[in-house]
């Protein structure tokens, strides 16, 4: 339970989401993710903790360096999160649809 | 097989998009939101105030199964017949910000029709906290069902 609420903090925040696109297309090593937001390693460092602690980051052991990595399992996981939103707009709208061909055969 | 219903939501805005294509004439689908005993059939609300024209209000009302009321509110900015409903939406005794709608309405054949809804929200923190409340409540229910498997035992 905790760790799904997590995960959404992690992914509330801006520079996290960018993180996590940007690692879509490749592995990428702390230093080379800073460079790419001009931002302080310090914090970009904090931001990849809290995305490997809610497991959306693995990394990934690389001759002396560390890679990061997408967790492809919990990306999905996550990205379903829209799901439920959608299911229950979409049976808002079948209920208006039936509703409505009810009311269109007897008028 | 493609949905009929879409929720479009770019990361980091304070709004989102849903989309939805009805097998009913345009009319149909706008009057199902100016009919009161329309509105309360497909909503399951109870509409205690619906005024459908420019500077309306509306103001709907749910009992929840626990027996709680749970009370709506809104003021329609714009109304066009089956063209645009342009409203706020917001829940009494929340916390939650009102919210800005914008209801677009478009036929598509004689026969069927696209529903638009642009939601506007305080911050892009609130919209996701709008977001997240169906899953959240379904990984309540979930684990709320598990509870009570597990005392049975």
């Amino acid at each position: 339970m905790d760790l799904r609420r997590d995960v959404f903090q992690a992914l509330a925040d801006p520079t996290r989401r960018g993180i996590l696109t940007l690692l879509a297309a490749s592995a990428l090593t702390p230093g080379a993710i800073a460079e790419h937001f001009g931002t302080a390693r310090q914090t970009i460092s904090k931001h990849i903790q809290i995305l490997t602690e809610c497991e959306l980051l693995t990394p990934a052991q690389k001759g002396r360096e560390i890679l990061y990595q997408l967790n492809a399992v919990k990306m999905k996981e996550v990205a379903d999160f829209l799901e439920p939103f959608r299911q229950l707009w979409e049976a808002r709208f079948d209920k208006l649809e039936s509703v409505m061909k009810n009311y269109q055969t007897t008028h | 097989m493609e949905h009929k219903t879409k929720v479009h939501a770019e990361n980091g805005k304070q709004e989102l998009f849903i989309t939805r294509d009805f097998d009913l004439p345009v009319e149909l689908l706008f009057k199902a939101y100016t009919e009161p005993h329309l509105v309360e059939q497909w909503m399951g609300t109870k509409v205690v105030q619906l005024e459908p024209k420019n500077q309306g209000a509306y103001r709907f009302e749910t009992t929840d199964p626990k027996g709680n009321i749970h009370r709506f509110n809104g003021v329609i900015h714009e109304f066009a017949l089956n063209q645009k409903i342009t409203r706020t939406f917001e829940m009494e005794n929340t916390p939650f910000p009102v919210q800005l709608e914008f209801l677009e309405f478009e036929a598509l054949s004689a026969e069927t029709s696209r529903l638009v809804m642009q939601i506007i929200y305080k911050s892009a923190a609130h919209r996701d906290q709008m977001l997240q409340m169906p899953f959240e409540f379904g990984i309540n229910m979930a684990h709320n069902r598990l509870q009570q498997i597990a005392k049975a035992q």
